[in-house]
């Protein structure tokens, strides 16, 4: 093996291309099969791509890294579903571009958020963190309050997230400043079409200031919907089928996969038994059979 | 160009390279290292044959434990209600405070249950004592807003105030300034007649001047004498205590824009045994009625 | 002191790879119009205030660059048919200065976790933890890290090739469009730019720009490797070469976004939800496996035999653990997603291969460790090859934790807590930093041709304070991760969650503390330790400790 490898020692080219082959395996075998396995998202009712108010808010989250501190991904242990609510579906985010998951929870998980606290106490807390939580680490918000969303990018905003796979309809993307001004006024003569476009958004003004939308209004509007477009108290039932644990006897589906990877291994097995260099002679032999005269052949073997 | 030699201090022969003057010595893979590997190589195969592992074309191995991480979560806080359950399930029957103060082994556990959940819901709002801040009631004291009896405290604690759940207390302070219901000096008038009844400092002609304006805009809610009614959310205005603040600037902000604080409703996020021990906690906070 | 020796360093490559007027400087200064134009019309166009910042960062950056050219070109920089070793003293000198800054940075950031009201502006968003803990990451990761592996691979492998770097300028332009990928990043976090994908903060326009380079960088490295005089690749340049070759197949396919358009600083990443997550964990576990495992490695392969003129231990080891260790790591990603809505599977193949990975990467540490054998008194008497060695067990340490933290029943305690800030930690700073500063420590004198150091014994108090202090740091964050995931997970006895959350919060606050003064103590070291290079530069012996006979100049042939 020491002197196979010199080969590639010795070209670099080889080398570069062997190593590019060796490090694409694993994210295709593991990444790749999260596009097309039917398991991979579940099955529920309600998800819908955010109203453009939320997704304001969601880019306000983006940029300033909310994400660093907090996480929105209930685990299913004992103790995050008691804290903070049902576990969190892959359903949930298929329309989050990008995820914000998380990896750090300094503060607490935001994942189920949304109506656990009043929009008056969201604004509050972004302004002074610790006038509510004197005990919070968090860094103050209050300049949100003070910045409007820029009504002349929402539609673009739309229409990239459309690019990339989330369903929003010509009519959404038509009417997205009507949208951002119709979820932020109760009494708006759009109301009913903003909800039929984006069933059960919540209408509100949330930071309290009717005269304007801020990113204080978009932030909360997004903090309020989090963890809220599944209803659990019906869909639970569903849910529980994610875990398909009803497969006792085997299933096909899991035959054929097991198939699959055993077929896999066979043909390695089979690659390395054909390119051991202790086989080649008899494969070479192999080889020129047809070609001998068979006196010859007769000779060598009498010989 | 490659000189195999003997490296002197170890006595190991070297691959007859050198690059910079960097040789390479030769020496065989330690067994040791070799022998892990090789375990850590045995023991995930045997994890994949156990546990949900390769994706195929159509699905993915789902291994011989049939693991489900969601099933068994949900086995878990099955368990823990069972265990629980005992007890929880008298507390669903719970009719009264005093019914779970005269049996101590509910008590505590009601007033486990009660903070466990106090702390990660309620304390945001309402401080970790229950001390409360400007604009969300301190539980600790006797003033009550929408009552603090057992059952007024439930409902409270399972619909909300203003959340939007047709069960929940609607009832709030109009912008009164704002809405242009009463004049910019009647409102001055107004905030020197709310400091005197709290026996405050005022001006004695803005008080005679408002009396009038209190008995045809505010009593409906605050009563006659200002003592405010628990039916209709309604502050006592005649007590030292303030939700949002007794200072002559803060009155006026609630006279001109008005007040409309909102609890959320529990009632999806908790079950009625949790609401019932959450109810027993907040009435032993200091001020149950 | 020890110097290595110069024997066996023949002369490198002589014959027409003098640059000037060059191939190089004619696509380089058409690249440079081309961009500038592309930035005009940005600039123009945008209605995004950030974007018409950042063009014109970009367009300033592009007309010097465009005037180095021409001061090069037209009788400026001293031509050298030897190695190129001007760009390795610039990378020397960029990473001094942004690990100093990253490190500065990473002290603000925990002081604010301890002291939230530090930096504390209501009405200002740039100096809040969420956009400073990305420019720290970054600052440290990408800015020092990327600067000392840039440096060192130029180095490295100019002189394990006997050959001068190709591509004329192009490393000039690695440097300096890394630099600006930087400077970019940078304001942007501040600004508020970001795609909050952990360390791939920086947007599109970045990423693209970051892929030229990157590219260039390629080019650079292999083209040098093709046109080697030695027979065999050494093997720190399979390590620098795996490096480069899989952070380019990473940046790309994890950054695949769709901008809002050409004049905005916002984009769309391409996958949502659970994929996205997992193309993102197979990047982020990378960096780490890539950016600062192999390539930090490949460090170690020269610089610890070099500094110790010792043979490397096992050649046959490096084969196996090389190829062992880029074919698992990659697996390993899904193990940051343990529980999550990412498919079982997934999760079980990301905790296996972290277990696998276990002996692929202690292989590194052997190799570096037995290299010692016949010279382990070099530990007590050059801090610089103490400093390498510990870097070494701190490799070893966090390799060991890594796949244990990786077992799921560990990581339902550890994930979300500061363990993981803890182990983060215990490698960037013991392993990661001090290979490099064990690098840095041996290249300036050799590429400022000076003796020694200036001090020896600022070498031996940089050890030790940040020794303390990367120790301070990771016990305060093990035990705060520990403490904060049992509390998470604390039942008292009649079947309640024992705390809230804000009370993790509150018993944190001791730790905090602790580990900010642990930062502190290495931010320090890394102080001290710049004073010394600067005076080593110039060229200045410490009086207290005059010049011995083994000092003798010794400086490798150029």
């Amino acid at each position: 093996m020491l002197n196979r490898h010199e080969i590639l020692e010795k070209h670099g080219l080889l080398l570069t291309v062997m190593i590019l082959l060796v490090v694409a395996v694993g994210g295709i075998v593991e990444i790749a099969p999260l596009f097309w396995l039917e398991s991979t998202i579940e099955k529920v009712k309600g998800v819908r791509p955010y109203t453009p108010l939320e997704l304001a808010g969601r880019n306000i989250y983006v940029r300033e890294g909310c994400y660093t501190c907090h996480s929105q991904q209930v685990r299913p242990l004992r103790d995050e579903v008691e804290r903070y609510g049902h576990y969190s579906l892959a359903a949930e985010s298929m329309y989050d571009h990008p995820f914000q998951w998380g990896s750090k929870r300094t503060g607490p998980d935001l994942a189920r958020v949304g109506g656990k606290y009043s929009d008056a106490w969201h604004r509050q807390h972004m302004i002074d963190p610790r006038s509510l939580v004197p005990e919070s680490i968090m860094p103050p918000y209050a300049f949100l309050a003070n910045h409007e969303v820029r009504e002349g990018d929402i539609a673009g905003w739309l229409k990239t997230n459309r690019t990339v796979g989330v369903p929003y309809s010509d009519d959404m993307i038509e009417n997205a400043v009507v949208d951002l001004k119709a979820q932020v006024d109760p009494f708006s003569e759009n109301y009913d079409a903003f909800l039929a476009r984006y069933p059960n958004a919540v209408v509100r003004d949330f930071d309290g200031d009717p005269r304007r939308i801020t990113e204080m209004d978009a932030l909360i509007a997004y903090l309020q919907v989090l963890g809220t477009m599944v209803d659990f108290s019906t869909s639970m039932s569903q849910s529980k089928t994610i875990g398909d644990r009803s497969c006792m006897r085997p299933c096909r589906a899991s035959l054929r996969t097991w198939g699959l990877v055993l077929f896999i291994i066979a043909f390695v097995l089979v690659l390395i038994y054909a390119l051991n260099p202790r086989n080649k002679e008899n494969f070479d032999h192999a080889k020129r059979i047809p070609l001998e005269d068979e006196d010859q052949y007769n000779d060598s073997e009498r010989n | 160009m490659t000189q195999k030699e003997i490296d002197e201090p170890t006595g190991v022969e070297t691959t007859g390279h050198s690059w910079d003057g960097i040789k390479e010595l030769n020496n065989p893979l330690p067994r040791w290292w070799l022998t892990v590997f090789y375990v850590s190589v045995l023991f995930s195969i045997g994890y994949w044959v156990a546990m949900p592992a390769w994706p195929g074309i159509t699905g993915y191995t789902k291994g011989l434990r049939n693991h489900s991480e969601r099933e068994n979560v949900a086995a878990a806080v099955a368990e823990l209600e069972t265990a629980r359950n005992q007890t929880m399930s008298r507390l669903l029957t719970v009719t009264s405070v005093e019914q779970v103060e005269n049996d101590p082994e509910l008590l505590q556990y009601t007033m486990a249950a009660g903070g466990s959940i106090f702390g990660d819901n309620c304390a945001t709002c309402h401080g970790a004592g229950g001390q409360g801040f400007p604009g969300y009631p301190n539980l600790n004291d006797d003033s009550w807003l929408w009552g603090g009896s057992f059952d007024q405290i439930k409902q409270t604690i399972r619909y909300g105030i203003r959340s939007g759940h047709p069960e929940a207390h609607v009832n709030l302070m109009q912008a009164f300034g704002r809405d242009g219901i009463l004049s910019a000096d009647a409102i001055s008038d107004m905030v020197e007649y709310v400091a005197s009844l709290s026996g405050g400092e005022a001006d004695p002609a803005a008080v005679e001047r408002a009396a009038p304006v209190f008995a045809q805009q505010c009593v409906t809610c605050h009563g006659a004498d200002g003592t405010g009614s628990q039916e209709l959310g309604a502050p006592n205005l005649t007590d030292s205590i303030w939700l949002y603040g007794g200072d002559k600037q803060t009155i006026h902000e609630t006279l001109m824009n008005g007040r409309g604080g909102v609890m959320p409703a529990w009632t999806d996020r908790m079950s009625d045994a949790q609401i019932t021990a959450l109810a027993v906690y907040v009435h032993s906070l200091g001020g149950g009625e | 002191m020890t110097n290595i020796p110069s024997e066996g360093t023949p002369s490198p490559a002589t014959g027409p790879s003098a640059s000037t007027g060059g191939f190089d400087s004619t696509l380089i200064a058409a690249f440079l119009a081309i961009g500038s134009i592309f930035w005009i019309f940005v600039a123009a166009r945008t209605t995004d205030p950030l974007m018409q910042a950042h063009s014109f960062v970009f367009l300033t950056a592009f007309i010097l660059g465009g005037f180095a050219l021409g001061w090069h070109l037209y009788g400026g920089g001293a031509k050298s048919d030897g190695y190129e070793m001007g760009v390795v003293k610039a990378g020397v000198f960029a990473s001094m200065f942004w690990g100093i800054a990253g490190f500065l940075v990473g002290l603000i950031i925990a002081l604010q976790l301890a002291y939230p009201n530090l930096l504390y502006f209501e009405n200002l968003p740039w100096l809040n933890f969420g956009r400073l803990r990305p420019l720290h990451t970054s600052a440290v990761i990408f800015a020092f890290g990327g600067n000392v592996l840039m440096a060192t691979s130029f180095y490295v492998v100019q002189r394990t090739c006997r050959a001068r770097l190709y591509g004329g300028l192009a490393p000039w332009f690695v440097f300096w469009g890394y630099q600006l990928f930087i400077v970019v990043a940078a304001t942007g976090y501040l600004m508020g730019v970001t795609q909050s994908r952990e360390y791939a903060e920086p947007e599109w326009y970045a990423d693209l720009w970051l892929t030229i380079v990157w590219v260039m960088y390629l080019v650079t490295f292999l083209g040098t490797v093709l046109k080697r005089k030695e027979q065999h690749i050494y093997v720190a340049n399979w390590f620098y070469l795996s490096f480069i070759v899989t952070i380019a197949m990473l940046h790309i396919v994890n950054n695949m976004a769709a901008p809002v358009s050409l004049t905005s600083s916002k984009s769309y990443s391409l996958f949502g939800g659970v994929q996205d997550a997992l193309t993102q964990w197979w990047y982020g576990h990378n960096a780490v496996g890539f950016f600062l495992t192999t390539g930090f490695l490949a460090i170690m392969y020269y610089f610890i035999p070099k500094r110790i003129n010792r043979p490397v231990y096992s050649y046959r080891l490096s084969i196996v653990h090389f190829w062992s260790l880029i074919f698992i790591y990659i697996w390993a990603g899904p193990h940051h997603l343990h529980y999550t809505a990412l498919p079982e599977w997934a999760q079980t193949l990301g905790m296996t291969f972290s277990v696998m990975l276990w002996m692929p990467s202690w292989g590194g540490m052997i190799n570096g460790l037995m290299t010692l054998s016949g010279a382990w008194d070099k530990l007590r008497t050059d801090p610089v090859v103490r400093m390498m060695v510990v870097s070494v067990a701190f490799y070893g340490m966090s390799t060991f934790e890594g796949p244990l933290m990786s077992v799921r029943a560990v990581n339902s305690l550890s994930h979300y807590t500061d363990w993981t800030i803890g182990h983060v930690h215990s490698g960037a700073l013991g392993w990661v930093g001090y290979i490099s500063f064990g690098a840095l420590y041996c290249l300036v004198p050799w590429l400022w041709k000076r003796a020694r150091l200036f001090s020896n014994n600022l070498v031996e108090w940089h050890f030790w304070i940040s020794t303390l202090g990367i120790l301070v740091y990771v016990v305060s964050m093990d035990v705060a991760g520990v403490v904060q995931g049992l509390m998470w997970r604390a039942y008292d006895s009649l079947g309640f969650l024992q705390f809230s959350f804000i009370e993790t919060v509150q018993e944190l606050h001791v730790y905090y503390v602790i580990r900010a003064i642990g930062g502190a103590m290495f931010f320090t070291g890394s102080l001290i330790m710049a004073y010394n290079l600067w005076r080593t530069a110039r060229g200045d012996i410490a009086v207290r400790e005059p010049l011995a006979a083994g000092d003798a100049v010794a400086v490798p042939a150029e």
